[in-house]
């Protein structure tokens, strides 16, 4: 039971990050049908420019900012330089132009910061709590706190602002949208500006546990992006849902089978979505498969 | 107010309009009439742009629009209820309305979604209600409302009777009717032309991609080409 509990923390820890990851799929793709691969590297940003900021002397608080606002730059940058001018091209060109945006931030990264592994402090310093015979990080409770402290306020965002509403009216009908006055390029790239924050909030909480390096948003990108296929592409509510089932899926496979399969976890559960229910969980049917 | 010389657009390669001319001058109701795929919705669709137009111009109050982004026109006064309706259905009734005012800084919103609301008071009973639960009429309702919170000059509106019941539609066309009461010009295109002339100034008639026949809109409807193959009688 101990044991039990033990994996269904860091599962769930591990599965808020992927949670993060697949809601800023979410949202870039609701907002402009793009599946966005280059999503790992927010939180690859999130996490390597808080750590060396911080080695620079910044304090924590104020690097874990500049490591938010340097990924939203780079979302904006993405959208304006490599997703705004091919428009009109098809779903899996703009997959590939994701895709390429990856591998160019990371070889940038991997010039610009190093190819080492970097660990943070963990922002509660203490002992590990024990709950059932299990132990649990504080930096674990915040990583888990704090995505849901995201989810909350992003929810807030949509539901209670009419820049919310705009996106969601953008999302569902585009041209309707652009016919009473939104500027509809603007508000997607407002749209990978929220993602990228998203993303890099996540890296920058889970990095004390996890270590990050140049080449970290890859396999988060999988995992992120198993997670949005298995809640249901385009839905935020599956997407929360299937980040912790991934997570969670990995930590007891990892746990009870062994860890050497950890990683093909999230390959195997978007090969089962697709094969057995390519809505997922909470989708509707009829989204574009590519 | 609005004069379109000689526009052309196409979808690829294929070209659907050839060289529309039209104008609407200010307090009229304009009507354009003309079958299935004769290029209605691709002419006003260019005229908002939202449709990419390859040649020819629209001058809008004096200066040509034709390369103005499609949320600029809609703040210079050019609204739209396009074809199908096209609410942002996830969203309630009030947020597609409120959404409609989306480029106004002015503080008369909240006072005129109440104007919506006595407009089409059904509207006013679901408004917290998602846009995509409501009936074909009502929709047809919330899209009009939607696009008069831009407080536009000019309305264009795509077939607004389609698909409703009869009643439905005398209600939608008498308040289509009302609207240059309010300092609002309309360009109302309509397969359902008897109801379209009823209420218009003035029509023009298109097909495939050209304007064959304009005129006042009383003589239209006595003019047999019309009668023939837009009245059914
Ligand atoms: N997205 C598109 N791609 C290619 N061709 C199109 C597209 N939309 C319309 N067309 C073609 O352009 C022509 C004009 O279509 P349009 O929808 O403007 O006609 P319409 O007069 O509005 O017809 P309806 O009365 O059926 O609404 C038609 O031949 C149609 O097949
Ligand atoms: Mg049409």
């Amino acid at each position: 039971m101990a044991q039990f509990l033990q994996y269904a923390f860091s599962g769930l820890t591990v599965g808020a990050v992927y949670a993060l990851v697949a809601l800023g799929f979410t949202l870039i793709y609701n907002a402009s049908g793009v599946i966005n691969f280059a999503q790992g590297e927010f939180v690859m940003l999130g996490g390597m420019v808080t750590v060396f900021a911080t080695a620079a002397g910044v304090p924590l608080p104020l690097a874990a900012l500049l490591a938010i606002a340097v990924a939203v730059l780079v979302g904006v940058a993405l959208h304006l330089l490599a997703i705004e001018p091919a428009k009109g091209a098809s779903a899996v060109t703009l997959i590939i132009i994701t895709i390429g945006a990856s591998i160019l931030l990371r070889g940038l990264a991997s010039i610009v910061f190093d190819k080492r592994f970097h660990a943070l402090p963990a922002f509660i310093p203490g002992e590990a709590w024990r709950v059932g015979g299990a132990s649990i990080l504080p930096q674990s409770v915040l990583v888990l706190g704090g995505a849901a402290a995201v989810v909350v306020l992003l929810w807030v965002f949509m539901s209670r602002t009419l820049l919310g509403k705009a996106m969601i009216a953008t999302a569902a009908n585009r041209m309707a949208a652009r016919l009473v006055g939104i500027n509809t390029v603007w508000i997607i790239c407002a749209s990978f500006a929220v993602s990228a924050a998203i993303g890099a909030i996540g890296g920058i909480l889970v990095t004390p546990i996890t270590l990050t390096n140049y080449d970290v948003g890859t396999l988060l990108a999988l995992k992120g992006f198993s997670a949005a296929m298995l809640g249901g592409m385009g839905n935020p509510l599956g997407a929360i849902v299937g980040g912790l089932v991934v997570g969670l899926l990995e930590a007891f496979g990892a746990g009870y089978i062994s860890s050497a399969y950890k990683d093909a976890i999230a390959f195997l559960v978007i090969l089962l979505v697709l094969f057995v229910m390519p809505n997922g969980l909470f989708g509707r049917a009829g989204v574009e498969r590519v | 107010m609005l004069e379109v010389k000689d526009l052309k657009s196409r979808y690829g390669r294929i070209e659907v309009l050839h060289g529309i001319s039209v104008e609407v001058r200010e307090g009229e109701i304009v009507s354009l009439i003309g079958s299935n795929g004769a290029g209605k919705t691709t002419f006003l669709r260019a005229l908002s742009g939202v449709q990419p137009v390859s040649g020819g111009a629209i001058r809008w109050q004096g200066k040509d629009i034709s390369r103005v982004a499609a949320h600029m026109r809609s703040r210079l006064g050019i609204a739209q209820v396009p074809e199908g309706r096209q609410v942002f259905s996830p969203l309630s009734v009030e947020d597609n309305l409120k959404l409609g005012a989306w480029a106004r800084r002015d503080n008369e919103i909240a006072a005129d979604v109440e104007n919506i609301y006595r407009m089409f008071p059904v509207l006013a009973e679901k408004r917290n209600i998602p846009a995509g639960s409501l009936s074909g009429g009502q929709q047809q309702m919330l899209a009009v409302g939607r696009a008069l919170m831009t407080k536009p000059k000019l309305l264009l509106l795509d077939e607004p009777s389609m698909g409703l019941a009869p009643l439905l539609v005398d209600q939608i066309l008498s308040s289509v009717a009302d609207l240059p009461k309010l300092g609002i010009t309309v360009l109302l295109v309509e397969q359902n032309a008897t109801a379209a002339l009823a209420i218009s100034n003035r029509a023009y008639v298109l097909e495939t991609g050209k304007i064959i026949l304009s005129g006042e809109a009383a003589s239209l409807a006595n003019d047999e080409r019309v009668t023939e193959a837009y009245l059914g009688l």
